[in-house]
């Protein structure tokens, strides 16, 4: 591996100094999950990294009146552990309960897995689906991009050279609210996304239409895809079985899958079908009250 | 090789309950320091990408994958390797109880599952069966089917329950 | 996934005369335990020496390319660079077939095989390899080595392999055809077995079944990486500290390809993390060596995950047709088979044990079986457990569901009809001695796994399918060594060659035990290196605790022949007088005269000093092989094609169980190994011939959250050429998984999966052909 300088940056201000020091040959370090082992592998080489684990606003996760605010190098198991947390955003800790294996959890962060923008992410449907934005600094000062238009091709997002993710800003859903995140993969744990689908809903007062509804697919194109109309397909039904089913044909449609040692084309569409009809079942479960979060290691997974 | 070479990282730290002082290149990994710069062998390597759990240790009370962690972020941090797992002559009850199920076969495995099983008993000492592979899903095993390493981890379970316990029916956890 | 837990106790079955035994049988403590458990055993990538070097090696990035041009220069001018070295400085290495016990390979395509001369036939080939003081100088110098290739078309399948016009791996391969010399070929050998006249057979038989099945590669999955510490010594010796499964034929192969004298080399086994077949051939070793004789270091080479997909030998993928008749009564009377594997880029894909063991459960009046060992740009695959037996069995075994499926028979009744039994011919020729084939039938009919009930699926997408198995691995014997030394205190040490992976210091410390009377604890083994034991083959083809348990007995019988003689210097009576039993020497012309084992080595230096004994033993077979017989129920969700494995039971013959936890861990963990190559395990290889999930996190081996808990039932009908009746048990256990799964899917799917592995994907895509357009 490339020698590279290790920096422990203890602001924004020092991190991004770092950053623009070196240009695309420095990275910022949160859980280090993904790029210690892209490192390795040969993906890419550097001169620095610099861990923003440090940063206070980096490393705080803070939920207030108007949402939840988690910094970029927070670990998926503080989101996890944290009840107050897992009660009111059940599609986030869905995600940061399914990433790798608990060693993995320890370390690997919600910003990291945005940041790495593999269109298998685990953590991006959900948090499109949550409607998160997240706030980006550079040499110019700090800026605010929607989740669901931050990524741009496999790997690559909107992030500047000189640009880090401080923290994603998660808004407090409203009341009647539910979200859910499933993937499928082969295994049951330490595993990549052959699909995954998040789904979040608003139902209305008497509980027997969608308000609203957002669907977010992943591993099924070079990003992570908006199934726009298969979640406006919802909008004003009741949330039964029927328009469950309806809603994952038409993400199938949506979905542009291709072909590789993880799933095959024709694979990926089913499994858009089946688990957009699982999750939306299990969002609004949890819309109605029901049913908590996070993985335990049992369901499709 | 054209550049000066980069200084090493000075990096204190507690391990295994003593302080420990050691320089590493800034690029190395926990793993690596510990394997070769403080001759801890104890800890191994699989994969070197955290999809083994071969190099699993305790890092602040949390088990991470050692070849995941850079050597200089470990500065001011609490590490436990399997070499600090025993009391002085002794075995922690899991190490006792592996043995006696017979839950390792090579044993290349077992002190990262040893590590991870310790992390889990310490939290949920009433872990069930499903808990257990659960939580030890970060770990493979190629020799054994994990059968009796998931008994050794029950086993040790029954034997660290506080002695008030015994004899009658234990202590359900809260949930 | 509900299993029961608790202390556990496998099932045993019990056939036969019992001897008494007091050690064999029971359950101690491994001697090497302590150390495994604390993190003090020593594995291979461990070893710290004076003057200790890194090196590193450089691979070919294609599958088949000419090396037009390597430039050391810049690598070799990189400060902290202490030597480069390329194909240029091995040796030529003269023709010779090594034979490693489970493994043949000639002395030529070992040393091709571990670093390229004039082209790569595999990606992941050396091309070259540095040393240097630490192990980043060397791998960024790998990046200063100036590498020309002319990339060649390259065959990654048996189809391409096999085409006319197809490309040629090695142009100056001579190939077998039935004894027929061919050139220019893929093919290096085509074998056959033929008995009675299987055409006329099939003419008559009331049913007939023919299944083509296709077999992924798949990989052992050790944890512990390939590694290798050589040091060259001035004196032209050479110190190798290796994870290996045999010492001396590690010796043999480094012999045969740095062209020195066996003698001249010693081999150190270190502390071996899993092997499985795969750690029999040798990889970095000589590279070790070469650059340690170019720097005057120690040197050590450990692999990095990838280049352990991508460079050792997994067990070949094939394609494997097996065509099975019966009359009205479900009796065989026919079966052929056509078993084509893929050797990787050099010959050597273990058909002639495919041969053996496809039809070896069956009594077959008239079969004819061909093979062929076919050559392809992917790395030279090696032994896996019971090398060549899983695939031709997946074949066999899902045949003879379709055929109780088709004519209305129980498949364990089926099984007892045809079963072979001591005194049966094998397919290829020998007769099987006594063999416990229809006993491990039985054991699983009787299970309570085979009564109980399925049970009703969990959710209306969900379907529940029940699958059994039989499977053979016949198993070596060969040489092996082992010395004895009596200590003054009653404790004996036990010195032997054999490379302990799964606590076969025990099984074979046990044997010693129970001959001389003591605890297994009072036996101290220790695996030492080539310079101080006698010749032992490796560990593999199931023949440690057999074999190498023999040398144990045979020292241990020797020791107590000489413990008599000194009992009757104390008791100065007739050697004859003296009798030995459970530990105790007692004097029959002379009441209350009696020593135990420990007393009488309290007086040895009275009695002319200490005892020593070597037991030798070079045992031809393994006495006949172990069969097993597995029952697996499975749970398919139907909407994604993902299969949970519900329970699993499985039943094996162990001839004589000496240490049962041991026995039924390598029954749980070779059949955890089969449930990841039928459902997940596979060599992903793309159009360009490399393999593209050469991760733990793509190749997807069975993690604990993916498995139950495995019921084992060893059965014991006793092996008459061990003197305990011990037979090898490591190897049979990863045959049966796979058709057992596929048997298990197609009675809960109503489809027959043919393809290994039995993904997700593939599952779906049979129950969509199934439901037509």
């Amino acid at each position: 591996m490339h020698p590279f300088r290790y920096v422990a940056a203890g602001s924004i201000d020092e991190a991004v100094a770092v950053l623009r020091e070196h240009g695309a040959r420095a990275r910022p370090l949160a859980g280090g999950t993904d790029i210690l082992a892209q490192l390795r592998a040969g993906r890419f080489e550097l001169d620095a990294l610099v861990d923003v684990k440090g940063v206070p606003e980096a490393s705080a996760l803070r939920l207030g009146r108007d949402g939840l605010d988690i910094g970029a190098a927070v670990p998926c198991y503080r989101i996890y552990e944290d009840p107050d947390v897992s009660a009111a955003y059940p599609g986030i800790v869905d995600a940061a309960s399914l990433i790798g294996g608990i060693q993995i959890q320890s370390r690997a962060t919600i910003g990291g897995n945005l940041c790495n923008a593999a269109p298998s992410a685990d953590s991006i449907g959900p948090l499109i689906v949550h409607a998160a934005a997240v706030t980006l600094a550079g040499p110019a000062g700090t800026r605010t991009v929607p989740v669901d238009s931050f990524c741009t091709a496999p790997g690559r997002t909107v992030l500047g050279e000189d640009e880090l993710a401080v923290s994603i800003h998660v808004p407090r859903p409203p009341a009647r609210f539910g979200a859910a995140y499933e993937r499928f993969i082969p295994r049951n744990e330490m595993d990549i996304a052959v699909v995954g689908v998040a789904c979040a809903v608003v139902l209305d007062r008497s509980g027997e239409r969608i308000e609203s509804a957002r669907i977010a697919l992943a591993s099924v194109g070079p990003t992570p895809i908006v199934a726009a109309k298969a979640a406006a397909s919802l909008v004003g039904g009741p949330p039964s079985a029927d328009a469950f089913r309806a809603a994952g044909e038409v993400a199938a449609d949506e979905a542009s899958p291709i072909d590789d040692m993880r799933g095959t084309i024709g694979h990926r569409r089913d499994l858009v079908r089946v688990l957009t009809r699982r999750t939306l079942e299990r969002a609004v479960q949890r819309a109605s009250g029901g049913t908590a979060s996070g993985n335990t290691g049992r369901g499709t997974r | 090789m054209t550049q000066a070479p980069l200084p090493k990282a000075h990096v204190r730290c507690q391990l295994n309950g003593q302080p420990v002082e050691f320089l590493a290149d800034q690029h190395m990994s926990l793993l690596e320091v510990l394997r070769e710069v403080l001759d801890l062998t104890g800890t191994k390597e699989g994969c070197n990408d955290g999809n083994c759990g071969a190099c699993t240790v305790s890092m602040d009370g949390r088990i991470v994958d050692s070849c995941l962690v850079l050597a200089p972020e470990v500065d001011g941090r609490t590490i436990e390797t399997i070499e600090g797992m025993a009391p002085p002559g002794g075995l922690h009850p899991l190490q006792r109880s592996f043995l006696e199920e017979a839950a390792l076969q090579c044993g290349i495995c077992t002190p990262g599952f040893l590590i991870s099983a310790k992390a889990l008993l310490e939290r949920e000492p009433d872990a069930d069966e499903h808990r257990i592979r659960h939580w030890l899903a970060g770990n493979l095993c190629r020799c054994t089917g994990y059968d009796k390493i998931v008994r050794a981890v029950l086993r040790a379970e029954t034997a660290m329950a506080p002695k008030a316990a015994a004899g009658r029916t234990r202590r359900k956890k809260s949930a | 996934m509900t299993s029961k837990t608790g202390s556990k106790k496998s099932e045993s079955k019990k056939t036969g005369a019992e001897r008494k035994f007091r050690v064999v049988g029971t359950r101690p403590i491994r001697h090497d335990g302590w150390d495994k458990v604390l993190g003090r055993a020593v594995f291979g990538a461990d070893i710290k020496l004076p003057g200790l070097v890194h090196g590193a090696v450089l691979r070919s990035p294609y599958a088949h390319a000419r090396i037009v041009k390597i430039d050391l220069s810049k690598a070799e001018a990189a400060p902290g660079v202490l030597a480069v070295m390329t194909g240029a400085d091995m040796p030529i290495a003269a023709s010779k077939v090594l034979d490693l016990g489970e493994e043949v390979t000639n002395a030529v395509f070992a040393s091709d095989r571990v670093m390229a001369r004039t082209k790569a036939v595999y990606k992941g080939h050396p091309v070259a390899a540095v040393a240097a003081v630490d192990h980043n100088v060397a791998l960024e110098a790998l990046r200063l080595i100036e590498v020309s290739y002319e990339v060649l078309p390259h065959v990654v399948t048996i189809e391409q392999a096999m085409a006319p016009g197809a490309p040629l791996v090695h142009d100056d391969l001579v190939g077998s055809d039935i004894g027929e010399r061919v050139e220019h070929t893929n093919v290096a050998d085509h074998i056959r077995y033929e008995v009675g006249d299987p055409e006329a057979a099939f003419a008559e038989a009331a049913t007939i079944v023919e299944l083509e099945c296709r077999v992924s590669r798949a990989h052992q999955g050790y944890i512990e990486p390939q590694n290798a510490t050589a040091l060259w010594h001035q004196d032209g010796k050479l110190t190798v500290w290796t994870s290996t499964q045999g010492s001396f034929s590690q010796r043999n192969s480094l012999s045969s390809v740095l062209m020195m004298p066996a003698s001249s080399i010693k081999v150190v086994p270190m502390e071996i993390g899993g092997g499985f077949g795969g750690k029999i051939g040798i990889y970095l070793e000589p590279l070790a060596a070469i650059l340690s004789r170019k720097c005057g270091h120690p040197v050590k080479l450990v692999m990095e995950r990838r280049d352990v997909f991508d460079a050792t030998g997994p067990g070949p993928g094939g394609i494997i047709r097996v065509k099975m008749g019966v009359d009205a009564h479900g009796v065989i009377t026919a079966a052929t088979a056509d078993i084509r594997y893929g050797a990787g880029a050099y010959p050597g894909a273990s058909i002639n044990p495919a041969a053996v063991c496809v039809f070896a459960c069956y009594r077959v009046p008239n079969a004819r079986i061909d093979a062929y060992d076919v050559v392809i740009n992917l790395s030279k695959t090696a032994a896996y457990r019971a090398p060549g037996s899983p695939q031709a069995s997946f074949a066999t075994e899902t045949v003879v569901d379709e055929i109780c499926r088709r004519i209305g028979m129980d498949p364990a009744e089926f099984r007892l009809l045809n079963a072979t039994r001591g005194g049966d011919r094998r397919t290829d020729g020998p007769t099987f001695p006594r063999i416990g084939n229809v006993e491990t039938v039985e054991a699983i009919r009787g299970s309570a796994h085979y009564r109980a009930k399925l049970g009703r699926a969990s959710s209306p997408t969900k379907k529940r399918g029940r699958g059994m198995a039989s499977g053979y691995w016949q198993g070596i014997g060969n040489k092996s060594t082992v010395t004895i030394n009596v200590n003054n205190d009653g404790v004996v040490s036990l010195i032997e060659g054999s490379a302990d992976i799964g606590g076969t210091r025990t099984s074979i410390a046990m044997q010693a035990a129970e001959i001389l009377g003591i605890a297994a604890e009072d036996v101290h083994p220790a695996v030492v290196d080539t310079d101080s034991i006698g010749y032992t083959d490796l560990t593999a083809g199931s023949r440690t605790t057999y074999a190498t348990g023999a040398a144990a007995i045979q020292a241990a019988e020797q020791v107590v022949e000489e413990m008599k003689k000194r009992a009757a210097l104390v008791w100065e009576t007739d050697e004859a007088n003296v009798r030995f039993a459970d530990g105790v020497f007692t004097n029959g012309a002379a009441k209350n005269q009696h020593l135990t084992f420990k007393e009488l080595c309290g007086k040895l230096d009275t009695t002319g000093g200490h005892v020593s004994t070597t037991g030798v033993v070079n045992i031809r077979g393994s006495g006949g092989g172990s069969f097993a017989t597995h029952l697996v129920d499975v749970e398919v969700d139907t909407d994604t094609g993902k299969v949970e494995i519900l329970r699993y039971t499985a039943a094996q013959d162990a001839g004589k169980a000496v240490h049962p936890a041991y026995v039924e861990g390598q029954m749980e963990g070779g059949a955890v190994q089969g449930i990841g190559w039928a459902l997940n395990e596979e060599y992903v290889v793309g159009d360009d011939g490399v393999m593209q999930n050469a991760t733990f996190l793509d190749y997807r081996m069975p993690t604990s959250l993916d498995v139950p808990m495995i019921d084992t039932i060893i059965v014991e009908v006793p092996n008459e050429r061990h003197p305990f009746g011990v037979r090898g048990i490591g190897e049979t256990c990863i045959v049966p998984p796979m058709p057992a799964i596929s048997n298990a899917l197609r009675d809960a799917l109503g489809v027959r999966l043919t393809e290994l592995p039995m993904k997700p994907g593939r599952i779906m895509a049979a129950l969509q052909a199934q439901a037509g357009p």
